[in-house]
């Protein structure tokens, strides 16, 4: 979104700006203020002036988000929340949009229109609020739910299998996919501000607790005493290393991720793998797209970011293209194409 | 009149109005026989009139009478408003085509077959006992056997072509028969030739040899003993063009966007017979028209409403079963009040349908068809070449009102072809609405234009005007999101008010005929021309028949009470099982009568003549 980074004049605002005099009405304990609250919290930073942000939503529980945001803000309907980004992207390429969504509004309803505008690159920056649940409909099975969960829809277990989002942003060739977690407030700042910097179709996964009705869907790996053993903090060109004492790797073996500890049965550093976010292919990025609690740490970070023509670049390259090639459209002339006659 | 050209005498008539249908296989090139046809009648200054009639399938087997594509036009010498009821001539390329075709053509009419095609295996596909060409079932038609086929192939001998290839030429032999017959030049068509196929001599040179073989063997048999000619028609002054009424509706929204100063995006998900509209807006990159093609309808409506938002004119397109998934995000539109327009280009319907058949049955989807109170205003034009006017009208209502606006078109009017006065760019009216800007005091989304009841478009990028929209009831005036039970129904009440009080801004209901008396025929879209044909005929006769045509159909003209009321019977024909007669009813608790036909195909003049004259027999 370079384009966007230089104001006429340089701007200083501050998160205060950002903050919508709304009263927030999400549950008391909610992952959603965390959420909320980064995303005011970074708006500064990227100097774009705010009324060339647009916060898109669908329903949902963090379909609110736009209503909190002091910016302009289009609270749309359930999964549609892409397509309205996609249009006004297109109408309006110099806007800075972000559209924010949940794991039934983006996975279920929203699943076409998230395959198709990451795979069109639109220009925008997707935060998908995942907390494995239904939140706004007080509790049914989601898309990103555990195979045989126990909702009020299935009360006997779900006999529906999960998707991974980030691997199905990837197949859907997303040009950003990056996970974060609602309590780790700096590391989300940091996966907002590189999202929003992004040009092209950004996905972060956001882990999200929903406290009312799927309490602790992400705790055994995300609370503070355990996060480091059982999460993995990606960082471009660094080997993948975690663990409390920084002892435990990820290896390759074959075509298999392998969790191998640094020091034992001759394993070194130089085994690992190396995190490359920038890497063309997107193999190293469907791997760890793949890895997850309890079979290996769950990776945060940018699992990918490569730079491609966005959708609005070639749109907008087609129609310079043929305004070069046959001038601006002459309405006159477009009326008399073809064969005319003139009556007297 | 009696001519000698260079081949057998022959006589010369003069006709007002010849009507031709040209029918074969899918694979047989009828649409673009036809339309060459129509393009040369249409330069030459005739009224023109097209019907084109094909199957769902793209390639139906071969021969097979599913596999029978058909294009009916009417030229003629005065105003018509109709490709004709029943053709003078058919011409037909194989036994399914004259199977499916013959039984419209009246006795003493004319029919070319192509006797090549009359084989054992061809007349079995068309379900024929017996040969119809030797067995008598045509002896009250003047049919002409002609060896399309071979005359075709040793007209194309020594190019280096397959016979399959070759074969495919020889609808243009046929055209060239058809335009000896009516004395039509050539040369519209060989300059098509020039520009289609320049790129492949060969291919080219075959399409040439074809209509010179074709033309050259009417001027040389004996079969025929008349050319017919007919003269040009008399249309108001101005420079013409033959046009589709999806060119237009095209071209239409193209001068509305200039006329508006704004840009255009028109979002999209492929569907019969709504495609070449997005085809046409497509091609128009150097006008800066931004087309999006949509994963679906869903998206297709939202990416429309987006750019709506960001400040264009922006409009979606599609058919029945598309409205129907548009439908959620319509009432967004609806709720948030942004200008959009939604062309729905009718098909027969429910479900898939007859998906290339016309029927105006999806009048109720558009009038009601979403949940809650949600009015949306709906207009409806009647003739190809009105497609132009009306889509600056959808739009001028749509930014003028801040409301989404459906534009209903059908397979007949947008596949059909008329001459088309085409307008100068001066004659464009003003739609332009200002955009909003920060003023005094709070900004008000919602609050309102007292005339209008419109609400102001405050589109992303201008300072100061920062605020949230949505789906959610909003806040007379602030817009933030409200529950209050009184503000709901406020609301709601505005809604319907705004959209209501277009009726002061629409013509009124103009009458053809006597301003009171017998009989109303009142109709709305593609209906028009059979309609007014049917009313000239009647009057003619003497009889007390007036016709009144709603392009505005939601709301209605305000006169529309006061003109039902001027006639005793109120006859409203339509191609559904009667959904303005509901309306009309409804709204103004007139007796109508109604007429539905369903077939998938436009009404005949004679159908509606018959059926009034029954109605006065009845009454009187
Ligand atoms: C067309 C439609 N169907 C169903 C609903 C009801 N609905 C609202 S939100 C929702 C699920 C939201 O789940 P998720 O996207 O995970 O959001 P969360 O509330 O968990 O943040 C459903 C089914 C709706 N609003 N619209
Ligand atoms: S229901 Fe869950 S997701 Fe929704 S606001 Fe409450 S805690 Fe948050
Ligand atoms: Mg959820």
């Amino acid at each position: 979104m370079t384009d966007m980074l230089t104001p006429p004049e340089a701007i200083k605002l501050t998160r205060k700006d950002f903050v919508a005099e709304q009263e927030v009405r999400w549950c008391p304990g909610c992952g959603d203020y965390s959420i909320l609250a980064q995303t005011q919290k970074v708006m500064p930073d990227f100097g774009v002036p705010k009324e060339n942000i647009v916060f898109i939503s669908g329903i949902g529980c963090s379909g609110r988000l736009p209503y909190y945001m002091n910016t302009y803000g289009f609270h749309s309907i359930h999964g549609r929340a892409p397509t309205l980004a996609t249009g006004l992207k297109i109408a309006r390429p110099e806007l800075m949009i972000w559209v924010t969504t949940g794991d039934g509004d983006a996975l279920s309803i929203g699943g076409n229109h998230f395959l198709h505008s990451m795979r069109r690159n639109v220009d925008f920056t997707m935060v998908m609020h995942n907390n494995r649940i239904y939140g706004l409909t007080k509790g049914q099975t989601s898309p990103t739910s555990e195979f045989g969960k126990r909702t009020k829809s299935t009360p006997m277990g779900s006999v529906d299998r999960p998707v991974m989002p980030l691997t199905l942003a990837l197949a859907a060739e997303a040009t950003f996919v990056a996970r974060t977690v609602d309590t780790h407030t700096e590391h989300m700042q940091q996966t907002l501000e590189a999202a929003g910097r992004h040009r092209g179709a950004s996905f972060i996964e956001v882990l999200q607790n929903c406290n009312i009705f799927n309490d602790g869907a992400w705790r055994e790996f995300t609370e503070r005493d355990v996060r480091d053993d059982r999460m993995l903090v990606l960082e471009h060109g660094k080997p993948l290393i975690f663990g409390k004492s920084r002892d435990k790797g990820i290896r390759l073996r074959g075509l298999h991720p392998e969790v191998v500890t640094i020091g034992e049965n001759g394993v070194t550093e130089a085994d690992l793998l190396v995190h490359d976010q920038y890497a063309e292919d997107p193999y190293l990025a469907l791997i760890l797209s793949r890895m997850f609690w309890p079979e290996f740490p769950v990776p945060v970070g940018i699992l990918r970011e490569v730079d491609r023509p966005t959708y609005s670049d070639l749109m907008d390259g087609q129609i310079e293209q043929a305004i070069a090639k046959s001038g601006p459209g002459d309405l006159a002339k477009a009326l008399m194409a073809g064969e005319t006659w003139t009556v007297e | 009149m009696t001519s000698t050209a260079q081949g057998p005498e022959h006589d010369v008539r003069e006709l007002d109005r010849v009507t031709i249908r040209f029918a074969g296989d899918s694979g047989d090139g009828m649409q673009l026989t036809g339309t060459q046809f129509t393009r040369t009648a249409a330069v030459f200054g005739n009224d023109i009139s097209t019907f084109p009639d094909y199957p769902a399938e793209i390639r139906a087997p071969a021969g097979s009478l599913p596999g029978v594509s058909g294009f009916q036009l009417s030229f003629s010498a005065s105003d018509i408003h109709t490709p004709g009821d029943a053709p003078d001539v058919l011409v037909a390329m194989n036994p399914a085509a004259l199977k499916t075709n013959v039984p419209d053509v009246p006795p003493g009419g004319a029919v070319i077959v192509n006797s090549d095609a009359f084989t054992a295996g061809n007349l079995s596909k068309a379900a024929y006992a017996s040969n119809p060409l030797t067995d008598g079932s045509l002896k009250q038609y003047k049919v002409f056997q002609v060896p399309i086929s071979t005359l075709n192939a040793a007209a194309l001998e020594g190019l280096d072509m397959t016979s399959k290839q070759v074969d495919l030429t020889k609808n243009f032999f046929a055209l060239g028969i058809m335009f000896w017959l009516y004395e039509r030049s050539m040369e519209p068509t060989l300059k098509w030739i020039d520009q289609k196929f320049g790129s492949r001599p060969v291919i080219a040179e075959a399409n040439r040899r074809a209509l010179r073989a074709g033309h050259a063997f009417g001027d040389t048999t004996e079969m025929f003993h008349e050319t017919y000619r007919v003269p040009k028609a008399k249309l108001p002054p101005g420079t013409y063009r033959n046009i589709t009424g999806n060119e237009a509706t095209a071209l239409g929204f193209l001068a509305a966007a200039q006329a508006a100063g704004r840009p255009l995006f028109y979002g999209s998900y492929p569907i019969t017979p709504a495609s070449d509209i997005l085809h046409q807006l497509s091609a128009f990159k150097s006008f800066g028209v931004k087309s999006f093609q949509a994963e679906d309808e869903i998206a297709a409506m939202g990416a429309t409403i987006g750019a709506a938002y960001g400040g264009s004119l922006a409009l979606t397109g599609t058919s029945g079963p598309g409205l129907a998934l548009k439908t959620e995000a319509m009432g967004l539109a609806v709720m948030t009040e942004l200008p959009v327009v939604i062309v729905n280009v009718q098909r027969a319907g429910p479900s898939t349908g007859l998906p290339t058949k016309v029927e105006q049955a999806d009048l109720f989807q558009a009038v009601f068809g979403r949940n809650g109170e949600a009015p949306i205003p709906v207009v409806a034009p009647a003739t190809p070449a009105e497609c132009f006017s009306m889509a600056i009208e959808a739009s001028r209502i749509a930014l003028k009102y801040m409301t989404p606006v459906i534009y209903l078109s059908d397979a007949f009017v947008g596949n059909g072809a008329e001459p088309w006065r085409v307008p100068s760019t001066d004659e464009l009216p003003d739609i332009s609405v200002p955009a909003a800007v920060k003023g005094d005091g709070r900004f008000l989304p919602y609050g309102r234009d007292p005339e209008t009841l419109s609400r102001p478009w405050a589109v992303p990028g201008t300072p100061g005007l920062e605020h949230r929209i949505g789906g959610l009831e909003k806040l007379d005036g602030l817009g933030t999101v409200s529950y209050d039970a009184d503000n709901h129904h406020r609301m709601t009440v505005l809604r319907r008010d705004k959209v209501a009080g277009i009726a002061k801004d629409i013509p009124d209901l103009e009458v053809f005929g006597p301003d009171h008396g017998e009989l109303l025929i009142l109709g709305w879209g593609s209906t028009y021309g059979a309609i007014r044909s049917a009313v000239e005929r009647l009057t003619g006769e003497g009889k007390s028949v007036a016709h009144a045509h709603l392009r505005h159909l939601f709301p209605f003209p305000k006169n529309t009470g006061d003109v039902l009321r001027s006639y005793k019977t109120v006859l409203v024909p339509e191609l559904n099982l009667g959904q303005l007669w509901f309306l009309i009813r409804g709204t103004y608790l007139v007796d109508a009568l109604a007429y539905g036909r369903v077939r998938g195909k436009p009404f005949r003049i004679s159908e509606i003549v018959d059926e009034a004259n029954r109605i006065l027999a009845e009454r009187s």
